[in-house]
C-alpha cells in the first residue's frame, strides 16, 4: 500500500529532467523530495499527479497503475508553489471548489458543503477568514487555504510543490511545523518538493535526494544526515570540509599512492585547539578569519595555509575554555570523515 | 535659473501634496501652464470642437427634425444592418480572440511569432485594400464569384461580404487584449481546478473566463465600436444601395453628400454616442485598475 514510481524518464527538448527514477513512498508517510533547483524534482511530483506525462515508466498508488489516468481521476490533493488561489473566488468558494463542480449526482448539497468547508477551514485554522479574497491574505494564509482546497475530496494522497517556498523565514518554520502536525492528524500519504536541506530532515519521515534527474538516495532523514550514500548527498545535506587525503597522512585510510581521497568531515565531527600539544597526530593548523557564537554552537571558520576554508563547530563551553579568538593560529583535528568513490576530483 | 526658482519656491511652499508635484514637474509654473494650455487647446480644436460642430448640426432645427431624420427608412434600415453586422462579427471575433490568445499564450508551436504579427496586419493594412480583397476574392469576376453565382449566393454587395470585411477588420481587437494578460497567467489555477476534478468545460468556465473577463469585455466593445463605426472596407464591398447595403457611416455619407448636412449630424449623433459610451468604460475598467489586476494579484 503506497505510492509508486516505476523508471520514469522525462525530457524536455534536450533537457533530461528525469532519468530512470524510481521510488517508493509507504502509505501515510510524509516524504520529502530534496534537491537543487534544476533536479527534476517538480517535474517528478507533476508526473505523479499527473499534471505532466513521463516519456516512459509507469505510477502506482496503492497497487493501481494510474500512469495513463488524467490528473482529474487521480484524486490527488496538489498544492502549488504559487497557491494557485482563484482569485476572483473568495476563500469559501475556493475551498468548496472541489466538490461544487463534482458530477450532479455526486455533489453533496449545500448545507452538507457548507459543513465540510467549514471543519476544513477549522483544521487549517483559518475560521474566519471564509468570505475573505484571497489578495486579502498574506503568504502564509493562501499557502493554508490552498491545502485546505486540496484536502477537500479526502485525497489518498497529497503533494505539495514547493510548499513554502515562497515565503519568509519565520513564517516558513512555523508553517512546516504546523503541516507536519496537520499530517499527523490527518495522515494522507503526502509528498512534498523542497530545495531546503533543512525543511525536508525536520519535517519528513524520508527524504528522497534528487540530482539531476536521478534518485542519489532515499531514506529516513537521521540516514541520509549521517550515512550519505555518495559524495552529492553529503555535501548537498549540510556543510561538510573536504580534505585532500594526502594533507591527513596519519588518518587510517588515507593510505593511497596517486587515488588522492578526499575526506568529508562535517563541522561537528572536528577538534579545535589552541594548543599544538593537544591536537594529535592528524591536525591541521590554521587562522581563525571568523568567530560566530549566535546558535546552539560557536562557529569558527578557518583559512588554512594552502587557502583551504574550513568551518569547525564547537560547543560553547568548549570554546570559552579554548579562548580562541579571532587571528588566532590554532589546530583542527578531523574526529570523524567519510571516503566516497564518487568523491575524487574536487 | 530654473533650479534656483524650483529651490526658492519649494523653500517658501509647506510640504504638501502640490508642493510634491512640484518637486516632481521640477518646472515653474510659467512652463507648466504654457505646456497644459497647448495640450487642452490642441486636444479642444481637434476633438472637442469637431464633435459639438456635429452636435450642433445635429440639434440646430430642433428635437422633432432630429428624431424624425433617425426614423427615416433609409437610416432605420442603416442602423439594423448595423447591428446585425456587429452582432455576427462580435462572437466571431470573441471566439478567434480567445482561441488565438489561448493557442498564443499557452502554448509553444512553429510559426507562433508569424502568426502573432499577422493578427495586427489589419491594424497596419488600409481598409480600402481588405474591402477589395474580399471583392478580388468573391466579386462578381473574382476566384469565386463565378462559381458562387452558379450557387446563387450572394456576398459582395450583400450582408455577407459586410460581414466578412468588418470581420477582417476587426481580428486584432479581442485577441490584442487577451494575449499578454494571459500570457501573464501561468495556468496554474487551471492545473489547480483540474486537480480538484474540475472538467475541461467547466475549468474554462469557471476558472479561466472570470480570469480574462474584464480584458475579454474591453476587447468586445472595442470591436463593437470598430465595427459599428467601420467606412473604409465596407464601403467598398457594400455598394452603396440605399436601405439595403448602407451602415450607418455609410448611409451618413450618403446623406453628407446629398448636403443632407442636419440627418447626416442626426445620425453621426448614434456613432458619437456609442464612442462616447466606450470612452466611459475604458475610464472605469482604467480608473478600477481591473484590465491590469485581472492578470495578477
Amino acid at each position: 500500500m503506497s505510492i509508486e514510481v516505476h523508471n520514469i524518464r522525462k525530457r524536455f527538448g534536450s533537457f533530461v529532467a528525469l532519468d530512470d527514477v524510481s521510488l517508493r513512498v509507504n502509505t501515510g508517510e510524509l516524504t520529502a523530495i530534496l534537491g537543487p533547483s534544476g533536479s527534476g524534482k517538480t517535474s517528478l511530483l507533476r508526473v505523479m499527479a499527473g499534471l505532466e506525462t513521463a516519456d516512459s515508466g509507469s505510477v502506482h498508488f496503492f497497487e493501481k497503475d494510474v500512469t495513463g489516468r488524467h490528473v482529474r481521476e487521480r484524486g490527488v490533493g496538489f498544492v502549488f508553489q504559487h497557491y494557485a488561489l482563484f482569485k476572483h473566488m473568495s476563500v469559501f468558494d475556493n475551498v468548496a471548489f472541489g466538490l461544487t463542480v463534482r458530477p450532479r449526482k455526486l455533489r453533496p448539497n449545500r448545507a452538507e458543503i457548507k459543513r465540510r468547508v467549514d471543519e476544513l477551514l477549522d483544521l487549517v485554522q483559518m475560521t474566519n477568514y471564509a468570505a475573505q479574497q484571497p489578495s486579502q491574505l498574506s503568504g502564509g494564509q493562501r499557502q493554508r487555504i490552498a491545502l485546505a482546497r486540496a484536502l477537500a475530496l479526502e485525497p489518498k494522497v497529497l503533494l505539495l510543490d514547493e510548499p513554502f517556498g515562497a515565503l519568509d523565514a519565520k513564517v516558513r518554520a512555523e508553517l512546516r511545523r504546523w503541516l507536519r502536525r496537520l499530517h499527523d492528524q490527518v495522515h494522507v500519504t503526502s509528498v512534498f518538493v523542497t530545495h531546503d536541506q533543512e525543511e525536508a530532515l525536520e519535517v519528513a519521515d524520508r527524504v528522497v535526494v534528487l540530482n539531476q534527474g536521478r534518485v542519489e538516495q532515499i531514506g529516513p532523514p537521521g540516514e541520509v544526515y549521517h550515512s550519505p550514500a555518495n559524495a552529492f548527498v553529503c555535501t548537498f545535506l549540510g556543510r561538510v570540509n573536504i580534505f585532500n587525503g594526502r594533507r591527513l597522512p596519519t588518518l587510517p585510510s588515507a593510505v593511497d599512492a596517486d587515488g588522492a581521497p578526499v575526506y568529508y568531515v562535517r563541522p561537528h565531527e572536528m577538534d579545535l585547539t589552541a594548543d599544538p600539544a593537544l591536537a594529535g597526530d592528524s591536525h591541521i593548523s590554521g587562522t581563525v578569519t571568523h568567530v560566530n557564537a549566535a546558535g546552539p554552537v560557536v562557529r569558527v571558520e578557518l583559512q588554512t595555509i594552502d587557502k583551504q576554508h574550513l568551518i569547525i563547530d564547537v560547543s560553547h563551553d568548549h570554546f570559552r575554555n579554548s579562548r580562541v579568538t579571532r587571528g588566532d593560529t590554532v589546530f583542527a583535528a578531523p574526529k570523524d570523515h567519510r571516503v566516497f568513490e564518487d568523491g575524487a576530483g574536487i | 535659473m530654473t533650479v534656483a526658482t524650483t529651490q526658492h519656491e519649494s523653500s517658501l511652499a509647506p510640504p504638501s501634496p502640490s508642493g510634491d508635484q512640484r518637486a516632481i514637474g521640477g518646472a515653474p509654473w510659467v512652463v507648466r501652464c504654457l505646456l497644459i494650455s497647448v495640450a487642452v487647446v490642441f486636444l479642444s480644436i481637434m476633438i472637442v470642437l469637431p464633435l459639438a460642430a456635429v452636435l450642433f448640426e445635429a440639434f440646430r432645427s430642433g428635437l422633432p427634425t432630429f428624431i424624425r431624420a433617425l426614423r427615416s427608412p433609409d437610416a432605420v434600415a442603416a442602423v439594423r444592418l448595423t447591428a446585425i453586422t456587429t452582432a455576427i462579427v462580435l462572437p466571431l471575433n470573441v471566439l478567434f480572440g480567445v482561441a488565438a490568445a489561448w493557442s498564443i499564450a499557452k502554448f509553444e508551436w512553429r510559426g507562433k511569432t508569424i502568426f502573432t504579427t499577422l493578427i495586427d496586419l489589419p491594424f497596419t493594412v488600409s481598409p480600402v485594400i481588405a474591402g477589395m480583397s474580399f471583392v478580388l476574392l468573391f466579386g462578381a469576376r473574382g476566384w469565386f464569384g463565378p462559381w458562387l453565382a452558379s450557387m446563387d449566393i450572394k456576398i459582395i454587395f450583400a450582408l455577407p461580404g459586410i460581414v466578412l470585411a468588418t470581420a477582417f477588420v476587426t481580428v486584432p481587437f479581442v485577441a490584442r487584449e487577451l494575449i499578454p494578460l494571459m500570457e501573464s497567467q501561468t495556468g496554474q489555477e487551471e492545473e489547480a481546478a483540474l486537480s480538484l476534478g474540475a472538467s475541461g468545460w467547466s475549468t474554462f468556465f469557471r476558472i479561466t473566463l472570470p480570469n480574462i473577463k474584464w480584458g475579454l469585455i474591453y476587447g468586445c466593445i472595442l470591436c463593437a465600436a470598430r465595427s459599428i463605426g467601420e467606412f473604409g472596407a465596407v464601403s467598398v464591398v457594400s455598394g452603396h444601395i440605399g436601405g439595403q447595403t448602407e451602415t450607418v457611416p455609410l448611409h451618413v455619407e450618403t446623406l453628407f453628400g446629398e448636403y443632407k448636412f442636419g440627418a447626416a449630424a442626426s445620425l453621426s449623433t448614434l456613432l458619437i454616442a456609442f464612442t462616447l459610451f466606450t470612452v466611459v468604460i475604458r475610464h472605469l475598467l482604467q480608473s478600477r485598475k481591473l484590465l491590469a489586476r485581472s492578470g495578477h494579484i
